[in-house]
């Protein structure tokens, strides 16, 4: 199936559920409130014409641009955005869905946006979720075991996060 | 007698109440067959393992965050540096997905060289799988006949790029530079020299009565939880069965990236016809072997290029745009470890470095389901799970 005719599938079934719809994006996308991914995704996995059976990747990317000069230019509200990759095995097709988060959970500093995790329907996206919290700081609420993925388990921030500060030491070791 | 009186009564009331205590084992990150720095810890009850949990993060070099900072282009040597015994796929994945973005369309010729250099490193990757996966259960000879002929495919990329591991070969747009002059008979010479030593490696390793031992009917893992925990390549071929009407599920032949669908050849899946008795489907012996025919197939596609590249047209590379467009593309390719996908959202302000670079390691997926696959196994055969998986630390770390 192509993307639009995916999108509309999904129209009929999850109706306003679907917050915005890009059927001629490169990869054509559908843009969901956090509320609602559990359900759309259920459709996705579960919908016989649909399937799709593997969540290939996630990915936390950070709209921020720095340089107040840019900022104009831009074209973007500073915001997160939670992408999730799937495909399925039977019918060979690709999708894209979107949740549009704040940078931070009620603009307050420190305090990381929330959305609900996929473990359940996915496994995969066990240590997928756990790599977004680590590098791009996204809370997934009800993973089993949001640790860190990839850095130590005592280190501060996020690193992908756009205004990360790099550390000048860690544990008596020279950053830069 | 006072030791009379020690004794038991009932002797086998004694062996039941003996009870061992559960022991967490340490195992890497410097373990020589955890194939890099893996970390397991094992729950172990005597010699039977209950559960393993890995630990990642001792290469990380956060690789995505460097992709936020630099061109597209200067952005292909790291790639090198993910999937280094697979350098070549790795580059090609980036530069498709940053063509994809860009629109951009490729000449036959370099589509053709692409394929050529790609296949070749798929077979070296595959040889040191074979090699190292011999090497973990005790066999030391398969990896020395594995880098004999993996040193020759080195040379090959060394008269093509200078390098012999980080490539840098494949940009975007292209590949760096055509082929030298009489490469492609030397090619074909390696090629006549390979193939008739396939047969060598079946002979040490895959008809090899304690290889057969340790790895079939090891590790065990079913095409949906595959699918669930999204493995691909020879982790998820070895576990379809065809006989059941399983799709040849191989990036190459449903997505036909970079011109393959131009090229005769096989998605390899099991049941095979050789395979030892005690072998099922979905086990160690038949992750090993899918690599084992992904080998004779890569010769294939390998031998239909060189014919293709004498009267490709165009040029070996093209000019890249200026300006990075806004929007994004992800792609994946079928690289030697399973489906290795990139993700990049272009620079929405018309500038020349992407907003974000994402990378999807295949052998984290797949290495994802080894606590799964290896509960309840006995210690040894962890190494032999790991080493069926085929992980390269330096692609799951980033």
């Amino acid at each position: 199936m192509t993307g639009a005719e995916i999108i509309a599938v999904l129209e009929t079934e999850c109706g306003s559920k679907i917050k915005s719809k890009s059927p001629e994006a490169i990869d054509p996308f559908v843009v969901v409130e956090p509320g609602d991914l559990l359900a759309v995704c259920g459709v996705l996995r579960d919908f016989p014409r649909l399937q799709f059976d593997m969540l290939n990747c996630i990915t936390g990317a950070d709209y921020l641009e720095l340089d107040p000069k840019k900022v104009a230019k831009a074209g973007f509200e500073p915001h997160m955005e939670v992408v999730y990759h799937f495909s399925s095995f039977d019918q060979k097709h690709r999708f894209v869905v979107k949740v549009m988060l704040p940078r931070w959970k009620d603009n307050q500093p420190g305090a990381l946006p929330e959305v609900p995790s996929l473990t359940t329907l996915f496994p995969a996206a066990d240590w997928l979720e756990r790599e977004v919290f680590d590098l791009s700081g996204v809370n997934f609420i009800g993973h089993p075991d949001l640790r860190r993925l990839l850095l130590a388990d005592d280190w501060v921030g996020h690193p992908l996060r756009k205004d990360y500060e790099f550390p000048l030491e860690y544990h008596g070791i020279r950053g830069r | 007698m006072a030791t009379a009186s020690l004794m038991p009564q009932d002797q086998t009331i004694v062996e039941f109440d003996v009870r061992t205590d559960e022991m967490l084992v340490n195992m890497g990150p410097q373990h020589p067959s955890t194939h890099g720095v893996l970390r397991l810890v094992l729950r172990t009850d005597g010699e039977i393992v209950s559960e393993v949990v890995p630990h990642l993060g001792y290469l990380h070099r956060c690789a995505e965050k460097i992709g936020e900072n630099v061109l597209p282009i200067q952005f292909i040597p790291y790639t090198d540096r993910m999937d280094y015994l697979a350098g070549m796929n790795m580059n090609l994945g980036y530069a498709l997905a940053v063509e994809k973005l860009c629109g951009m369309k490729i000449p036959p010729k370099a589509q053709v060289i692409r394929v050529l250099v790609c296949e070749l490193n798929r077979i070296a990757s595959h040889l040191v799988a074979m090699g190292t996966y011999g090497l973990d259960l005790g066999t030391f000879s398969p990896f020395l006949y594995a880098f004999r002929e993996r040193e020759m495919i080195l040379d090959l990329f060394e008269e093509v790029c200078g390098a012999r591991l980080t490539y840098s070969y494949i940009t975007i747009g292209g590949v760096h530079d055509d082929l030298p002059d009489g490469w492609i008979d030397n090619c074909k010479t390696f090629l006549d020299y390979f193939e008739p030593r396939i047969p060598e490696y079946h002979t040490l390793l895959t008809t090899n009565h304690i290889f057969v031992k340790r790895t079939a009917n090891i590790g065990v893992c079913s095409k949906e939880l595959a699918l669930q925990y999204a493995c691909s390549g020879p982790m998820l071929r070895g576990s379809l069965d065809r006989s059941n009407g399983d799709p040849d599920w191989d990036l190459r032949k449903i997505e036909k990236y970079s011109g393959y669908g131009e090229y005769d050849f096989n998605a390899v899946l099991p049941p095979f016809p050789q395979k030892p008795p005690e072998a099922v489907i979905g086990d160690c012996w038949h992750r090993y072997y899918v690599r084992m025919l992904e080998v004779v197939e890569s010769i294939k596609i390998i031998r239909q290029g060189l014919e293709k590249y004498k009267t490709a047209a165009g040029s070996h590379r093209v000019e890249l745009p200026k300006h990075l467009p806004a929007g994004e593309a992800y792609v994946e390719t079928e690289a030697p470890r399973g489906q290795m996908g990139f993700y990049v959202v272009g620079s929405p302000a018309k500038g020349q470095v992407p907003l974000r670079v994402r990378a999807r390691s295949s052998s984290c997926a797949n290495l994802g389901l080894a606590g799964k696959i290896c509960e309840g196994c006995l210690i040894a055969d962890i190494p032999a799970i790991i080493g069926s998986i085929d992980i390269v630390m330096g692609e799951i770390d980033r």
